[in-house]
């Protein structure tokens, strides 16, 4: 047993249970429905403003550029123009592979000693990160743009066709998302790496394994919700529209599986400017993606130079002309 | 970075998320919760398939199985908890469901669309009233 991950495990459990007997036994429902996202709302924007605002105060003292391909040189050796870029294009190409495709992810290698005689170590391209970390963000992201069926009326167009498009399985009724089963199977396989793999393992933190146990426990409450248990969603609409329009009433009858999954969400939101998930706002600042390799060309001032008090040689002859002179050396000016 | 970037780039996220609040109030229609109308003979005949609430939340879930009953096994009849026995159709007969409720548009759409639900029921089924 490992504290790592139970703890982070029974959180879990403990905050999805405050509010399902919340909501079920106390009758919290102002609390958890309204109380709560707004709040952590609140708190997720501000948050993130400061700590961006924070990194961006930071000085850059030198420029450090970190390069997978030929720099720009002679005009008969060929630049890599996107991995050693030496221009705001060439980094802004880099900086959207980097977002959009996670390149740097996809060069993941590992390390491992040969299960034979020679007991050599190897390294060797490891992709299964990579795929299971695009899978994961890809269907993230749109089962939150999916999301958006509930805060908007009437529906843009634009959502219903992601709807189309992440249901065009047509399987069961209610249809079948494939973003939904996409989430939990990715967010299931980073978890399973964390927990089997020795050395992901070791290096795994109680502050790894809490986001993915929360993201789990939305998935699942969501899938549960929208498969299984079933809930009235107009009930639901009228509610979240409510929030949307500052005019908030919690809806009757829902039962706490809904709350509980507001609940983590708000959590989530709440928790992501204090967590790793900042990498969220951290990607776009990264120094050794978004700046250009031109430290040939242009000279990086470092921010934190301050005005050194120098002792030119002209200085120092003035100083010593007559002991120079005595001495033998010599001199630029005889007087 | 320059500080100006990051800024804009802050600016852009923070209205990003707030967008549904903003979207809402400028693009959205006024927020109104569309209630299910009962006209006609269901106005009148106070039974269903199943109660109220259980059926906002599992009608598309009966569909589903009548549609198995009806197709593999050729069982067209409902036996409902509260002893009534209704057809198992969408748009066929006295005792389906366009049956009773007679109008689509109030009874199905008017959730659907505000919901942004699309059942694919309709790709096969038609309508009766429209035909006419």
């Amino acid at each position: 047993m490992n504290q790592k991950y139970l703890i982070p495990l029974i959180t879990v459990f403990v905050l999805f249970l405050a509010a399902y007997v919340g909501v079920e036994g106390a009758k919290l429902e102002w609390f958890f429905g309204i109380v709560v996202p707004y709040v952590s709302l609140i708190a997720f924007l501000v948050f993130f403003v400061l700590k961006v605002l924070g990194w961006a105060k930071s000085a850059v003292p030198f420029k450090i550029p970190t390069t997978c391909g030929q720099q720009k040189s002679l005009p008969w050796i060929k630049q890599n123009k996107i991995d050693n870029p030496d221009t705001t294009g060439g980094v802004v190409i880099r900086m959207l592979l980097e977002i959009f495709l996670f390149r740097s992810l996809f060069r993941n290698t590992k390390a491992a000693f040969a299960r034979n005689d020679k007991n050599r170590l190897s390294y060797s391209w490891e992709i299964f990160l990579w795929v299971g970390a695009l899978a994961f963000h890809y269907a993230f992201l749109t089962v939150l743009l999916r999301h958006m069926r509930f805060f908007m009326t009437p529906v843009p167009s634009c959502i219903k066709w992601l709807e189309w498009a992440d249901g065009i399985v047509q399987l069961g009724l209610p249809g079948l998302f494939l973003s939904g089963v996409v989430l939990l199977a990715a967010a299931l396989f980073l978890l399973a790496r964390r927990l089997f793999d020795q050395k992901v393992n070791y290096i795994s933190l109680a502050s790894d394994y809490f986001p993915l146990f929360l993201i789990i426990a939305i998935a699942g409450t969501g899938i549960a919700m929208r498969y299984f248990t079933k809930v009235d969603i107009v009930g639901i609409k009228s509610f979240t529209m409510g929030l949307i329009t500052l005019h908030p009433v919690p809806p009757e009858g829902v039962g706490g599986l809904f709350y509980a999954h507001v609940f983590l969400v708000s959590v989530l939101f709440a928790y992501f400017p204090a967590s790793k998930l900042m990498h969220m706002g951290g990607i776009f600042l990264s120094p050794t993606r978004n700046m250009a390799n031109d430290t040939r060309a242009q000279r990086h001032i470092n921010p934190w130079n301050y005005d050194v008090d120098t002792h030119t040689y002209e200085h120092y002859e003035d100083h010593f002309r007559d002991k120079m002179i005595e001495a033998g050396l010599p001199v630029d000016k005889k007087e | 970075m320059s500080k100006n970037m990051i800024i804009s780039g802050l600016v852009i996220f923070v209205i990003a998320v707030l967008s549904p609040f903003w979207a809402q109030a400028v693009f959205g229609d006024k927020h109104v919760v569309p209630k299910p109308e009962l006209v006609g003979k269901a106005a009148t005949a106070k039974k269903c398939v199943l109660d109220k609430y259980d059926m906002r939340a599992n009608h598309m879930s009966l569909l589903d199985e009548w549609r198995d009953s009806v197709v593999r096994d050729a069982d067209r009849r409902y036996d409902a908890v509260n002893g009534h026995s209704f057809g198992m159709s969408l748009s066929t007969g006295e005792d389906s469901c366009l049956g009773c409720h007679e109008d689509k548009a109030k009874f199905c759409d008017s959730c659907h669309v505000y919901t942004s639900v699309n059942p694919y029921c309709w790709e096969c089924h038609t309508n009766p009233k429209e035909i006419e």
